[in-house]
């Protein structure tokens, strides 16, 4: 009882009730304004991705692929076209949103695949080091030694992938960065003391890796995947621009802005939204990767 | 330090022969057989008969197993018995291989693919050139005014301007600038320098900077960002150092002190960028160089994979990764130069 007593008065007199890292770091992001605005973007575009095209589809019936000659390069805010209506005539603001919907997959799926073969390959490299070590970090030296497009640009030219495959793509190909970070951080993390400790109380190669190294790469990883998806995002909109990525008629934000040069007088509403949209998704996935990088600094009470 | 440029150098070989089997991998793995993918369509009024697809197949050598292939595309094939039927067919696939400088011929302009590359690297570097100095000199004298006006609304401007530099997909940026610059105020040329090559070989300065100056702004833009963002982290720091409260301290002007004592410490992480920049300015350049018609390296590489020149697609990789690999060289000689502190074994 008395014991009790006792610690109530410590965390009384540090001024603030104790609470874990990563209870902390939420309160941290909650506080922050510009990141909860980027989250909310994010969320949002997310929601109408997901239900956008099934609502479009059944509740309004309407068909994104319905051409109509006499609507080709309607301006914005005529006749219901919100945003107009593109070479075709079709509807951008239904073309926009399902377009959202295949840049957001995108960006989300190949995030965590990238995210996932970087970590295993970091650790894995980090940690074993020799062999395994040198075979990997051959692999990274060689893949981030082809400048970044050419080698998506290429891989997708000639497998002319489905969204999916291309999904595969990037994860195949992109992971050099992740691992790299992983290596490095698992490097110095498994000569700690405690990973000492736990070998020296028989834990299992697979225990330290996963209960004592990869909580210490998560929060690193966590911001790494944040980044890394919007950067997905421009490699799909700059590779569906190319005409390699996306294939119409799946509308992208990237592909619909294919044969931009064309009508530079007659659609600048269709140059100009898909490419908003773009940079409003990509910003909002840095500025929460910077804010999560923020929140997970564990330096940030020393500064505070 | 001799030393060490020597293992770096020894630790590219492996490298680019990973790079060569990479790329030698992603092509072999194409679906579909090679020669249909590149008859197909290429005239229609005579269809390709069997035994022109056998010609083909024997002259790109693609009737043998893999590993040969990549034996003869990189150390040539002029050593064995090219024409092994000896009906004079194999003859045209006669190459002396990667390694000795020949990386074979276009299949569709017929021409070998190193001199197509060489003709275009000058295009692709005066636009790489002149993007990494107009990205380093904007991005470091953007980082500086931040850090030195550190939390005013200049500060702020900069940081805006270099995140969402970052965010902007270059491409879209340059259809809108050539949107408003070349369609609108019609002040500015919307496509590429082919003009000026065709105006009967007279260089005319104005002209090409005229043609120059939409591209260039936006390749730079990822390097401005970076570099602003680098060079102001890094001055913050440097400003609380104790040399430069000296420097204030003994009456230097406030801009002396700025130019000569801090600015100078803080261009390293600048410097240790300029590798990886190379491989941006490569990549950016192959969006760019599509949205303004440049005749560069990187529209040869769209027009190379939209037609299914293999050859032409292999040889353009693995020259831009070479030429990424020497700048990523040439970045690490940098920065042991620049910075004393670092000691190497």
């Amino acid at each position: 009882m008395a014991r009790k007593a006792k610690i109530k008065i410590i965390g009384g007199e540090s001024g603030r009730p104790s609470r874990s890292f990563w209870r902390d770091a939420v309160a941290f992001i909650l506080r922050d304004r510009l990141t909860m605005l980027a989250l909310t973007v994010l969320v949002i575009f997310t929601m109408i991705g997901v239900a956008g095209p099934p609502m479009i589809e059944n509740v309004f019936e309407m068909d994104i692929n319905d051409t109509r000659v006499i609507v080709r390069f309607k301006q914005p805010g005529q006749d219901g076209y919100l945003l107009g209506a593109d070479q075709l005539g079709r509807d951008q603001f239904l073309r926009l949103i399902y377009g959202g919907r295949v840049s957001l997959t995108i960006a989300y799926l190949a995030s965590v695949m990238t995210v996932f073969i970087g970590v295993s390959l970091g650790l894995l490299a980090g940690y074993y080091g020799r062999r395994v070590d040198d075979l990997i970090s051959w692999m990274i030296n060689t893949l981030s030694s082809i400048p970044p497009l050419y080698l998506f640009l290429i891989a997708s030219a000639i497998w002319e992938p489905s969204t999916e495959a291309l999904i595969v793509i990037m994860a195949a190909l992109g992971w050099v960065g992740t691992t790299r970070l992983v290596r490095g951080e698992t490097l110095s993390l498994k000569e700690r003391d405690y990973v000492l400790a736990a070998r020296a109380l028989g834990a299992s190669d697979l225990r330290i890796l996963v209960s004592h190294i990869v909580p210490n790469v998560f929060s690193l990883v966590m911001v790494t995947m944040t980044i890394i998806a919007g950067n997905l995002i421009l490699l799909e909109a700059g590779l569906s621009y190319l005409g390699v990525g996306i294939q119409p008629p799946t509308p992208s934000w990237g592909n619909m802005l294919t044969d931009s040069r064309s009508y530079f007088v007659t659609g600048v509403h269709l140059v100009v939204w898909p490419g908003i949209l773009i940079m409003v998704t990509v910003l909002c996935f840095y500025l929460v990767g910077d804010g999560l990088r923020d929140a997970l600094d564990p330096r940030r009470y020393q500064q505070q | 330090m001799f030393k060490y440029f020597q293992r770096r150098l020894l630790q590219a070989i492996p490298t680019f022969f990973g790079v060569t089997f990479i790329v030698f991998i992603i092509i072999l793995a194409a679906p579909g057989d090679p020669i249909d993918m590149i008859t197909w369509g290429a005239n229609s009024n005579q269809k390709t008969t069997k035994e022109l697809k056998e010609a083909m197949r024997r002259q790109l050598g693609l009737d043998r197993p893999p590993l040969e292939q990549y034996l003869y595309w990189m150390i040539g094939n002029d050593w064995t018995r090219v024409d092994y039927k000896g009906d004079g067919i194999g003859e045209a696939g006669k190459r002396r291989g990667l390694l000795r400088g020949d990386l074979g011929d276009s299949i569709k302009q017929k021409k070998p693919v190193m001199d197509l590359i060489v003709q275009r690297i000058p295009a692709t570097l005066r636009l790489g050139v002149a993007a990494l100095i107009l990205g380093y000199l904007a991005g470091v004298m953007l980082g500086a005014l931040a850090a030195v006006f550190h939390r005013t609304w200049l500060d702020q401007v900069i940081r805006i301007i270099s995140v969402v530099g970052n965010a902007v997909p270059a491409f879209w940026l340059g259809l809108l600038l050539i949107i408003v610059f070349g369609v609108q105020l019609k002040w500015l040329p919307i496509s590429g320098m082919e003009d000026i090559t065709r105006r009967g070989g007279e260089f005319d300065l104005g002209d090409a900077l005229r043609h120059m100056i939409l591209p260039v702004f936006v390749l730079s833009l990822n390097t401005i960002a970076f570099i602003s963002r680098f060079t102001r982290t890094q001055m913050l720091e440097t400003l609380q150092q104790d040399y430069v409260r000296t420097a204030y301290a003994k009456g230097l002007q406030t801009r002396l002190v700025w130019l000569r004592h801090a600015l100078k410490n803080s261009l390293l992480p600048a410097a240790t960028f300029f590798g990886p920049s190379i491989g941006f300015l490569l990549a950016g350049a192959v969006i760019i160089e599509h949205v303004f018609q440049w005749p560069g390296m990187g529209k040869l590489v769209i027009d190379a994979v939209s037609q299914r020149d293999y050859p032409l697609v292999m040889g353009s990789v693995v020259v831009a990764s070479v030429m990424f690999m020497i700048g990523v060289l040439i970045s690490d000689a940098l920065y042991v130069i620049l910075d004393p502190r670092i000691r190497l074994e």
